[in-house]
């Protein structure tokens, strides 16, 4: 495996914000970009499997269209013109297949686009391929795709992470400059955090869910993985606002974050002012030693750029997790049901009656981790238990969230782990559910809180990327990117990556020196 | 949590589980109540309920009528389909739950 190294300026780790200048200065074309970013996965992902399916034609369609544009002297659409990227497997796009990680959807091809996947498309965005997660977005390995799992770039025996596994991996790999994920426990955030790239979750109706396959709705979100907070602000920026098709989106502005980050590096992207809090819970059993001490030391760093740390309390902390494994499960449980072989997806051949031919649908259509949680959510919602369970959770997800709205009183953000540890083997934790949930201890409580939440790679740990988390308050994503941004100005922990195969596809000086010649790039 | 009611929850959820899959369901599904039985401990009696965690706005748009999908559309991923119908296995069939039988008929089409 190649050494670990600082991002060079190759073709394949262009950021956005990169991209956008070599694109728009026409020192390359995004059809070369592309078909740099095709020829890599062609190359690398049989070893990664981040693509689940790769959409060469609509690449060079969409790559053809910004150089025709351009030629004919018009400007970019958007920041995103032209600029390679993919898309969950759970974010349905026309024409081109969605399978959700699942046998259910082996060959769907979806007759329309969600609207973040439209809004994309009509920005210029070039759509590489979709990309592998957990089946239904349950998980978090990546190991419950019904396609089989993906793997670390930086080490390909562990996990990438999951339900985005196959997003946090190509964007590490370098397969496309971004990639969208979804995150209902955590599922952006923590293969953010595995693979070393920032994955951004936003606050629960900053953006439109029409067309993300649903698993829990009231806690699923698209979010963005990406080399930098800054590229975050971009597709953010790119992906938000209200939407008629999605009741839960809210009517608020969305603010220029790219300009607010900007305006942050002209003063000298200094945190003077901003309160931090450290929450005691946060640093408990299950939480490695090398990752404790990364995440310290980039706390640290925040409070030499000027932050005022506070040591602030979230009592209900430890009650996060048994509350996120009732409330998930039960919506999904809700959600699953109209995979029944009825009107699309994959119904069982065997002639018989309607509830004969669901039962064997379903039980071939299923993975074991989605009937594990149809089964846990079917349980808990049933009569008698309804109560129990159900109501519980809750009523405890109200004092979880009125922790969060209590310290929000007093600090801007609050800051931790990611996780409680770096990337493990595959198969490591495959036999043991709850101690695969153990992972998502510490992002949950953004979810059911409805809170956002940023994972930016803070160190390494036996040569695997560590992510500090950083939350804020409801909509205040522009702190969020803010400190997110700051830390990366200072920091070059963003810039690592273990390359694969990574040789300018293109060789060409001028480009070299051409990307190169950028200042200030985070 | 007995076998019996991990088929009844199963039914419930139209999941046709093999004797092994039920088995080892119960095994997992208990460890998790397991953990989840934690909630016990917190103290609940005069919270509500969160089910919406931002704004909850009643959403809603002028009653008028507005053109759908087109039928192709609507069509194109059926497992099997009748002119512009959805053909159907049969709703109204008996089954005889738990005997392992089931009158099949003939497939009927529902629109």
């Amino acid at each position: 495996m190649a050494n670990v190294e600082d991002r060079p300026a190759s073709l394949a780790y262009l950021t956005i914000r990169e991209a956008r200048q070599l694109l728009d200065s026409g020192d390359i074309s995004s059809v070369e970009l592309t078909r740099a970013a095709l020829e890599r996965i062609a190359g690398e992902d049989s070893a990664i499997k981040a693509f689940t399916s790769v959409s060469q034609e609509v690449a060079l369609a969409a790559a053809r269209g910004f150089d025709g544009r351009r030629a004919k002297g018009e400007a970019a659409k958007s920041p995103l013109d032209g600029v390679p990227m993919s898309l969950k497997d759970v974010l349905i796009t026309e024409g081109v297949r969605t399978t959700c990680g699942s046998r259910h959807l082996e060959n769907f091809i979806p007759p329309f686009s969600g609207t973040v996947p439209a809004k994309l498309a009509a920005a210029g965005a070039v759509l590489l391929g979709k990309t592998n997660c957990d089946e239904f977005a349950m998980g978090s390995s990546t190991e419950n795709s019904a396609w089989g799992a993906s793997h670390n770039p930086w080490d390909l025996e562990r996990v990438p992470g999951g339900s985005s596994g196959g997003s946090a991996a190509a964007v590490a790999a370098g397969m496309g400059s971004y990639s969208l994920g979804t995150d209902t426990g955590g599922s952006v955030r923590q293969p953010a955090s595995l693979c070393g790239v920032t994955g951004l979750k936003p606050t629960y109706g900053r953006v439109s869910r029409f067309g993300l396959v649903a698993f829990a709705s009231s806690l699923d979100q698209i979010g963005t993985l990406t080399h930098t907070a800054y590229d975050a602000a971009i597709v953010m920026e790119a992906i938000a606002g209200e939407d008629e098709l999605d009741s839960t989106s809210q009517p608020l502005a969305v603010p220029p974050y790219a300009a607010l980050l900007a305006e942050l590096e002209k003063r000298g992207g200094s945190l003077d002012g901003v309160k931090v809090g450290i929450p005691a819970e946060f640093w408990g059993k299950g939480l490695q030693r090398e990752v404790s001490d990364a995440v310290r030391a980039a706390i640290d760093e925040l409070r030499h750029l000027g932050a005022e740390l506070h040591e602030v309390t979230l009592p209900h902390t430890e009650f996060s997790l048994a509350t996120y494994y009732i409330i998930a499960p039960a919506e999904a449980s809700s959600n699953l049901a109209r995979y029944d072989g009825m009107k699309y997806g994959y119904r069982d051949p065997e002639p018989g009656n309607s509830i004969e031919s669901m039962l064997a649908t379903r039980d071939y259509g299923f993975g074991p981790e989605v009937k594990r949680r149809i089964m846990l959510g079917t349980y808990a919602l049933s009569a008698g238990y309804y109560d129990a369970y159900y109501k519980k959770a809750q009523q405890v997800r109200t004092l979880i969230a009125r922790d969060y709205e209590q310290v929000f009183e007093k600090v801007d953000v609050i800051v931790g782990p990611t996780t409680p540890t770096v990337a493990f083997q595959l198969g490591e934790k495959m036999g043991d559910p709850l101690a695969m949930y153990l992972n998502d201890v510490y992002t949950v409580p953004a979810n059911l809180a409805g809170i956002p939440g940023i994972s930016v790679p803070c160190g390494l740990a036996g040569g695997l990327p560590v992510g500090m988390q950083i939350l804020g308050k409801h909509f205040d994503e522009a702190t969020v990117l803010g400190v997110a941004h700051a830390y990366q100005l200072a920091t070059g922990w963003h810039r690592r990556r273990r390359g694969i195969g990574d040789q300018l596809l293109i060789p060409d000086p001028q480009v070299e020196n051409a990307a190169q010649g950028l200042n200030a790039h985070v | 949590m007995t076998p019996e009611e991990v088929r009844h929850v199963a039914m419930l959820a139209r999941l046709g589980l093999t004797e092994n899959e039920v088995e080892d369901l119960r095994g997992q599904l208990l460890d998790v109540l397991d953990y989840i039985a934690l909630l016990e401990k917190v103290d609940t009696s005069s919270i509500p309920p969160t089910a919406q965690v931002v704004a909850h706005l009643n959403v809603t748009r002028a009653d008028e009528a507005r053109p759908s999908m087109p039928v192709e559309m609507l069509l194109s991923n059926a497992p099997a389909r009748e002119g512009d119908f959805f053909r159907v296995p049969a709703v109204l069939e008996d089954f005889r739950e738990g005997k392992g039988e089931a009158v099949a008929g003939e497939e009927e089409s529902i629109g």
